[in-house]
């Protein structure tokens, strides 16, 4: 069945795509969140006229100016990728994934030509209030920005308000609101741009705590401590209600993806939540991944996992294997009638190209059918489920089991995301806590672990990636489309040398990046603008 | 006329008046624009379709194919 596929291009194309968004998304989150905690720490110059505010905005708006220069047009790369190694992906997404990048495009041009530049060479030649204006929206563009992407990617996951057009083999737009605002579009746009809040915000509250930890710009460091911590709190607040409607999104939109997180192979009422978890081994056979027999140890919350998915402690939850192989008594399809349902629309697509020009009859009595509501809600919705018939039954048994994803990638990643998440939010208690009784700047362990927690915010957000796309596996878009069909047929070695020459410039990036960066912390707050 | 004049010597004063690492900062945005569109643009990511096909038509049956015969 799968002969045709060129693994290497897809696993080279794949991990070249991973590489490229994990690196843009190194620099996204810190703009989004630090664009705000800068807002805040303007208004209250503003409202105030105390020029230590005026400093202490000067200084992070410094290294916000440093990470977007360095990121800036880093996921145009991305775009470059859909045209080449995504060809078919591109073409069968049509409109839906254009609209909103084109928006996007224009958004960030404006945002970026005009807002920034009045942030950054405006000062003391706009009035203090344009400036601040300025900023607010600089703020406000870069989430709007990043809302039409985030809404892109949601389609992915969720395919809605869009029809097949069978003539040219493009999905198109037909509800923008239903894209714009289906729930799984919402609860990723809340969840990550709150998610890159956070980020900021520890990076703020890090930095400040090694200024306090080298006793130097005391005043600047507790400021600046204090608006990150509030913001990080409130922000760690939202981040966890919008993870938790993500959550139950995922596990009604994407069962699998979310029997994966929680390596769930059987399911289950009264279903626990996996608070912690270690595998023992690899779960090589094929027939039995995600079984819960193979952790080392865990630690379970009873009856958890229901309620986060379906908000009722009683609730069937299925697994890995009720998915696979069906479950009737819950009325779950198994994946083999979906295989076999998609292969039904892949041939009537066929039959219908074939008919075209020959038999004008049958072509018209096939394109009604994807004009039926009925049949492509029963057939043409597992589309890309057909991709994996086999004419063998054994073979075709085996195929359903091959639409799962990584188990121990997604099952990690989710925990780590979840874990880390939950030491932020403690942070950001224990920070403002010791600020209110003024025993933060003794407290040399909190400082300490307030600078380390930098980098685990970066594990944290690439981790939420990570689930969010891996977990989807197989899937580009969820059940039309697998990986393996959205990959151009080009030459693997191409994929290999720009795979290698990505790594190159973004190692030099990152360096770059890093540099600069620690050279303006050490080099500390001081009046002067941009100086 | 004299909006547009004080836009332009707004953004020429502040390229002139630069500090070193925004300068720095400058040079590492253009080399990465040239690299991106002028050797991965234009050497590495044609886009495969437009180069492939002279019409949609063609990129429409092609792509067909490639859904349902993989």
């Amino acid at each position: 069945m799968f002969e045709n596929i060129d693994w290497a291009l897809v696993n080279w194309s794949r991990a070249q795509f991973a590489l490229t968004a994990m690196f843009h998304w190194l620099f996204v989150p810190l703009t989004l969140g630090l664009s705000f905690i800068i807002a805040f720490m303007e208004t209250i110059y503003v409202k105030t006229g105390d020029p230590e505010w005026k400093r202490i905005t000067k200084f992070w708006m410094k290294l916000f100016g440093i990470n977007f220069a360095i990121g800036v047009a880093t996921g145009i790369i991305l775009e470059f990728e859909f045209g080449t190694n995504w060809s078919n992906y591109s073409w069968f997404v049509g409109d839906i994934f254009g609209a909103p990048l084109a928006i996007e495009g224009i958004m960030a041009f404006f945002m970026e030509s005009t807002f920034i530049a009045v942030m950054f060479f405006g000062w003391g030649k706009v009035s203090k209030r344009f400036h601040l204006t300025a900023t607010w929206l600089t703020a406000v563009g870069a989430n709007l920005s990043a809302l039409w992407i985030l809404v892109a990617n949601a389609w992915m996951q969720n395919p809605v308000g869009m029809k097949f057009n069978p003539e040219t083999a493009r999905n198109e737009m037909h509800n923008f609101w239903d894209v714009l605002l289906s729930p799984s579009a919402v609860s990723k746009f809340l969840h990550t741009t709150t998610s890159g809040y956070v980020l900021a915000a520890v990076f703020v509250v890090g930095i400040s705590s090694w200024f306090m930890l080298k006793k130097r710009h005391i005043l600047f460091a507790k400021r600046s401590i204090v608006i990150a911590a509030i913001f990080g709190f409130v922000s760690s607040i939202m981040l966890i209600a919008s993870g938790d409607g993500s959550a139950r999104d995922v596990a009604k939109t994407q069962p699998m993806k979310f029997a994966a997180m929680e390596s769930l192979y059987e399911g289950q009422t009264q279903a626990p939540l996996i608070a912690i978890g270690l595998f023992g081994k690899e779960h090589d056979d094929p027939m039995h991944r995600g079984s819960d027999q193979e952790f080392l140890m865990k630690i379970e919350i009873p009856n958890m996992l229901s309620y986060l998915a379906f908000l009722e402690v009683d609730a069937f939850v299925p697994g890995i294997k009720d998915l696979v192989l069906g479950n009737e008594q819950h009325n779950i399809m198994s994946y083999k009638e979906k295989i076999l349902r998609g292969y039904e629309a892949q041939q009537t697509l066929r039959a219908f190209k074939d008919a075209k020009g020959v038999d004008e009859l049958e072509y018209q009595r096939l394109k009604a059918k994807f004009d039926d509501e009925v049949w492509v809600e029963n057939y043409f919705r597992y589309f890309g489920y057909g991709n994996y018939y086999d004419p063998n039954p054994e073979q075709l048994e085996l195929n359903a089991f091959k639409i799962v994803p990584p188990i121990s990638l997604s099952f990690y990643a989710f925990h780590i995301m979840v874990v880390l998440g939950g030491h932020f939010m403690l942070l950001f208690m224990v920070v403002l806590w010791l600020t209110y009784r003024k025993k933060l700047e003794s407290n040399k362990v909190v400082l300490y672990t307030a600078l380390w927690t930098i980098p685990l915010a970066y594990i944290a957000s690439q981790s939420g990636w990570i689930v969010a796309e891996v977990g989807r596996q197989p899937w580009v878009i969820q059940d039309l489309m697998p990986t393996m069909t959205a990959v151009s047929k080009i030459d693997t070695s191409s994929v290999m040398i720009t795979f290698w020459l990505f790594t190159i410039t973004f190692v030099a990036l990152a360096v770059a990046e890093v540099r600069i960066m620690v050279k303006q912390i050490k080099n500390g707050p001081k009046e002067g603008g941009h100086n | 006329m004299g909006v547009i004049k004080k836009i332009y010597h707004f953004y020429l004063d502040g390229f002139m008046t630069l500090s070193p690492w925004a300068r720095t900062l400058w040079v590492i945005i253009l080399v990465k624009l040239f690299i991106m569109f002028a050797v991965l643009r234009l050497f590495f990511f044609r886009d495969t379709l437009k180069n492939k096909y002279t019409n949609d038509e063609e990129r429409a049956n092609h792509v067909i194919e490639e859904l349902i015969s993989r």
